[in-house]
């Protein structure tokens, strides 16, 4: 396993130019420590397949450079870079069992039968194939099949690391939460590096120790699930993180007090010194709004529209002309279309021209 | 409109890919078929739109037996999983492509997709060719020629299953809207419990060519009658526990006594499974009622405002969804609570027997 570094990486498909509009991919750095689990996350055209190929090697970055641990790849070809893939379809040999399947990597490489069979084994049992082990592939389901190319991937230990491009689209929902928990087990046993490319917010941010956010060719924010749920460095990643996303209205800003569609919301934090003409907005997650019945605290706002989605409601209410999105297990107490809105003010942040700015303590 | 399905089966060789399925859909009703993979989903909507005939039984429009009445002599508009334009054509010229056909005077055809446009948002996109749009926007553009012809009936096969999970977010958002302005009957296939509650309308869940339950979609979530339906409705997936009830006590092996309160002492001496939500498995007590249960943790995973924890119960994986962050080693050893409140208990054949409290009360 390696450290992956990038030193300085842009990228334009056009070749080296002036105008930045060119680079699908702009400048960044980031370095990945071995061992550790990450997700790029970000919506299609984010450069996020741009980054991954640049890694496994298919793309050769117009600047800048790739390492593993030590050793400058940014120009050697993929199958010299010693790492692993694994795509959105399976790729297996469907001819072959699931035990040639999965030893198929190892055997290429010369090992002995006393080193492939043990191995073999301890994974299939890990990926839940112990019993399709001796089943040709081509008689098994889609799920196995893609658990499948997991197992080629995972099987040898000496990879530098191991990319996953949308691995689990094809797979029904019920099976992705198997495959999920399959994946971060076996990422806990082995400690390899992994990269996961995704635009679902949920396999990134179950997946990964680490997400990295991107947008429009740009890195927005690094992070842990949480850091990225509780603190979104950028309006962006509010939005795209969280369903409902964040909910983001414009204010104006008197020290420590925000005023949102001509309602003082008073705030956890004071804001100073924010430059004159800049864009103030308010950021809330609409699992830190709550609603009271319309004589108790808050905010007077109507109700427009109740979602039952089985495990919670999401509440569309509408202050003054702006619509605002309110999670809630229960809606009780409520009658009318009209009703208090609360801020939880610790949970409440500001961005001025999309970036979060911290504020100082009250 | 009404269209109906009577006692309708689709046999292809040996197997039967649709199975006894009767179903009744009113003018302006939007009805999700919901099932996995080979459930039968694209098979049903094929008999429905008359692309196939049914093996035996009939379809009935508005009373009249259509079955055998081919898909061109029909009133009725696809979209399917893969959005299909003509990449030649203007976005305006797509979506006016079947009025063209049905030589529609131009003046109408311009009235006609300015309305639909302006329903999907198109409107500032019409002189386009699809390759300079998103696939959010090309996905807008083929529903937009699905819904210019004015078709009676509209079946949509997963529409949003290619697009980024955040464009998905906002299409389900106005869909039903969308659809609710047109007064057709829309039939919507999906895989994603979900999508088929953020959408409402009526469900349909499908398994193996079999309807399992048909109506109101919160209402088959909350009282799903069979085993299957709860299973096919619930992402994370319902957790299980099999219990046999003899001589006045409710046992799983010798791991969990099920104290027998409520209906559950009427019940006759058997084998059950009870099923309950993740949401309703947590790591505190909240009541004296509560079961307390030894589990391993097999893996956490964490969405940023969440914790799901994944656990072994004698044999048995059960999935605990909890507010917070609980980052929770594999393998530790952790004492769980189970809501009996929240139990759906099902005999040895699958059928409800006992619904939660909640539910039941309502």
């Amino acid at each position: 396993m390696a450290k992956v570094t990038l030193n300085d990486i842009a990228h334009s498909y056009n070749g080296p130019s002036d105008n930045p509009d060119d680079y699908a991919l702009k400048k960044l750095d980031l370095v990945w420590r071995d061992g550790g689990a990450y997700a790029l996350l970000g919506p299609s055209g984010c450069g996020k397949t741009t980054l991954l190929n640049i890694i496994s090697g298919l793309l050769i970055p117009t600047r800048g450079q790739v390492l593993f641990n030590d050793q400058d790849v940014t120009r050697l070809p993929t199958e010299q870079r010693n790492i692993a893939q694994i795509f959105q379809f399976p790729v297996i040999y469907d001819t072959m069992t699931v035990f040639e399947n999965l030893a198929f990597p190892l055997k290429n490489r010369g090992r002995t039968k006393e080193e492939i069979e043990p191995r073999v084994i301890e994974l299939a049992g890990m990926l839940g194939l112990s019993r399709n082990l001796y089943t040709k592939a081509q008689h098994l389901t889609a799920d196995a099949k893609q658990k499948i190319s997991l197992g080629r991937g995972l099987i040898r230990k000496s990879v530098n690391a191991i990319l996953f491009d949308e691995p689990l689209t094809v797979i029904d929902p019920q099976l992705k939460w198997e495959l999920r928990s399959q994946l971060k087990y076996l990422h806990k046993q082995f400690q390899f590096t992994m990269i996961y490319v995704t635009h679902d917010q949920t396999e990134a941010l179950t997946f990964a120790d680490e997400v990295i956010v991107m947008y429009e060719g740009k890195i927005v924010q690094v992070g842990t699930p949480e850091a990225l749920f509780e603190r979104p460095e950028h309006t962006f990643v509010g939005y795209f993180i969280g369903s409902p996303g964040m909910n983001i209205a414009p204010c104006t800003l008197q020290g420590n007090r925000a005023v949102v569609e001509g309602h003082d919301i008073v705030l956890g934090r004071t804001y100073r010194d924010i430059p004159a003409g800049a864009k103030i907005e308010l950021g809330i997650r609409p699992e830190y709004l709550a609603l009271n019945p319309p004589e108790g605290q808050g905010v007077p706002v109507r109700i427009v529209k109740v979602d039952d989605i089985g495990r919670h409601k999401i509440v569309r209410v509408g202050l003054n002309g702006r619509e605002l999105n309110v999670v809630m297990p229960e809606l009780s107490g409520m009658t009318g279309n009209n009703a208090r809105l609360v801020f939880d003010i610790d949970h409440t942040n500001i961005y001025v021209n999309d970036q979060l700015v911290p504020g100082e303590p009250r | 409109m009404q269209l109906e399905l009577r006692n309708v089966c689709k046999k292809v060789g040996r197997e039967f890919h649709i199975s006894d399925v009767s179903l009744t859909f009113t003018a302006g009703s939007l009805n999700i078929l919901l099932g996995p993979t080979l459930s039968g989903k694209t098979s049903l909507m094929r008999l429905m739109a008359g692309l196939d005939q049914p093996t035996s039984g009939t379809i009935h429009v508005d009373n009249r037996d259509v079955t055998g009445v081919p898909v061109q002599k029909r009133n009725v508009a696809m979209v399917y999983q893969q959005f299909i334009n003509y990449p030649n054509l203007t976005v305006f010229e797509n979506i006016a492509s079947p009025l063209r056909i049905a030589k529609v005077p131009a003046a109408e055809i311009k009235e006609r997709v300015a309305k639909v446009a302006a329903l999907l948002k198109l409107e500032k996109l019409l002189r386009r060719s699809p390759q300079e749009l998103s696939g959010g926007q090309q996905q807008r553009t083929a529903l937009a020629r699905a819904l210019v012809k004015g078709a009676e009936l509209v079946l949509l096969d997963e529409p949003l299953a290619n697009l980024d999970y955040k464009l998905r977010e906002e299409l389900r958002e106005e869909l039903p809207r969308i659809f609710s302005a047109t007064g057709a009957i829309f039939v919507y296939a999906t895989t994603e419990p979900s999508e088929a509650l953020l959408l409402g309308g009526n469900t349909a869940s499908l398994h193996q060519g079999r309807v399992t339950q048909f109506g109101p979609t919160i209402e088959v979530f909350s009282r799903p009658r069979n085993l299957i339906t709860a299973q096919t409705l619930s992402d994370p997936p319902m957790n299980l526990l099999p219990v046999t009830k003899l001589n006045n006590t409710m046992l799983y092996k010798s791991h969990v006594e099920v104290p027998l309160l409520g209906p559950l002492p009427h019940l006759p001496d058997d084998d059950y499974t009870i099923a309950f939500r993740p949401h309703h498995l947590s790591l505190n007590r909240h009541s004296d009622r509560d079961i307390a249960v030894k589990a391993k943790v097999a893996v956490t995973e964490i969405t940023g405002s969440e914790s799901y924890v994944h656990v072994d119960v004698a044999g048995v994986r059960w999935v605990l969804l909890a507010r917070g962050i609980h980052n929770i080693d594999i393998d530790e050893t952790i004492e769980i609570f189970l809501d009996p409140s929240k139990f759906y208990v099902y005999d040895r054949n699958g059928a409800l027997v006992v619904t939660p409290e909640a539910v039941a009360g309502a």
